[in-house]
């Protein structure tokens, strides 16, 4: 069977590429509704603010997961 | 051959020819051994992280040491900075966070945030420029402490069928999801939660010591060092190139200067977010 396409390179960084789709949208919308949170509500300033970073930090682990892993599994 | 020992033999730029960008890789978190022992059959390396290590663990120590041994009743510039730094993880993460007992872990997590904020800031440091934690073995260590502090002490407070009880059987939900649901609250509670507490320090550092080294060896890799003898479109364009990478790795740096306190910060917060599971039963 003859090879209609292929990939060489890095293609670590390809997947990183598509590992950092969903956190960055997740990530997005955290910080968009923390920011209106904390305009309709400024009181709440320190409750939001962490729970805000909270949700990034849980978020943002899809995304290293996906940095690390080429690591892991060893590209050549 | 390392990036760094193609950069030391000089010769490697755009304008010369003959050599392709030199893009760091992991071996720039490798270090040759400084000093190597063999106790009891096994070699023992001490290398660069490790020395940085001793140094940041002295510092914290000496820092606070010399703040709070002769503490004062009206505090001096130093002290101030202290007690804010102290009043800052005892209100805004240990009291937010697990409540009236929080106060209990005000030592713990004030231990981790001063601590490893300074082995990230380590990253920054001339001469040191290595955030410690960007070796694995040093997040995963701390991770391990933590993991290994709220397992136990939620065994002791709730008792072992209630931890479990509160940890894997979400409330509220219909009996038969619970044959679902169990199985994947054992998996991120229990397994994914250590693994990612280390994964996020390490892979922030690791990532940003790795941005800052791409865009400082650009700089050095466009700059013309023949323009004068042999002015070329190709010396023009690196030039331009060269300075855009220093003014964007002296921006990084700034960046990561906030990265770091801010990944520092949401490392204690995630070890008190543990150890209120095991305080609180929910």
């Amino acid at each position: 069977m003859s090879l209609l396409a292929e990939v060489t390179g890095s293609i670590g960084s390809v997947g990183y590429g598509l590992a950092a789709i969903g956190p960055g949208i997740g990530v997005g919308i955290i910080f968009g509704q923390g920011v209106q949170a904390i305009a309709r509500q400024p009181e709440a300033y320190g409750v939001i603010r962490q729970n805000m970073i909270l949700g990034f930090a849980l978020t943002e682990a899809l995304a290293l997961i996906g940095f690390v892993a080429p690591f892991v599994f060893g590209v050549g | 051959m390392s990036a760094d020992a193609i950069l030391a033999a000089g010769d490697c730029h755009l304008s010369t020819g003959g050599c392709g960008f030199p893009a760091p890789g992991a071996e720039i978190f490798f270090f040759d051994p400084v000093a190597t022992y063999t106790i009891a059959g096994i070699e023992w390396h001490i290398t660069k992280p490790m020395i940085l290590l001793v140094i940041s663990a002295i510092l914290v120590i000496a820092f606070f040491v010399a703040i709070f041994r002769k503490a004062k009743v009206v505090p001096g510039t130093m002290q101030s900075v202290g007690e804010y730094g102290y009043f800052f993880i005892r209100d805004g993460v240990a009291r937010d966070t697990i409540g009236r007992q929080g106060d209990r872990f005000v030592p713990l997590l004030f231990t981790f945030f001063f601590f490893v904020w300074l082995l990230n800031f380590m990253g920054v440091i001339p001469f040191a420029q290595l955030p410690v934690t960007s070796k694995f073995a040093i997040p995963v260590a701390f991770a391990a402490i933590v993991y290994l502090a709220w397992v136990p002490l939620g065994i002791k407070r709730q008792g072992l069928g209630s931890f479990l009880k509160s940890m894997t059987m979400p409330p509220d939900v219909p009996k038969a999801m619970y044959v679902l649901l169990i199985p994947i609250e054992i998996l991120s509670n229990f397994i994914v939660r250590p693994f990612t507490h280390a994964v996020r320090l390490f892979a922030n550092m690791f990532a940003g010591h790795m941005l800052i080294a791409t865009f400082s060896i650009a700089a050095w890799y466009l700059f013309p060092t023949n323009l004068l003898s042999d002015p070329s479109a190709t010396g023009f364009i690196g030039l331009g190139g060269s300075i855009a990478a220093t003014i964007v790795t002296i921006a990084m740096t700034g960046f990561e200067m906030g990265i770091q306190i801010l990944q520092a910060y949401v490392f204690t917060l995630l070890a008190a977010v543990y150890l209120n599971d095991s305080v609180n039963a929910h």
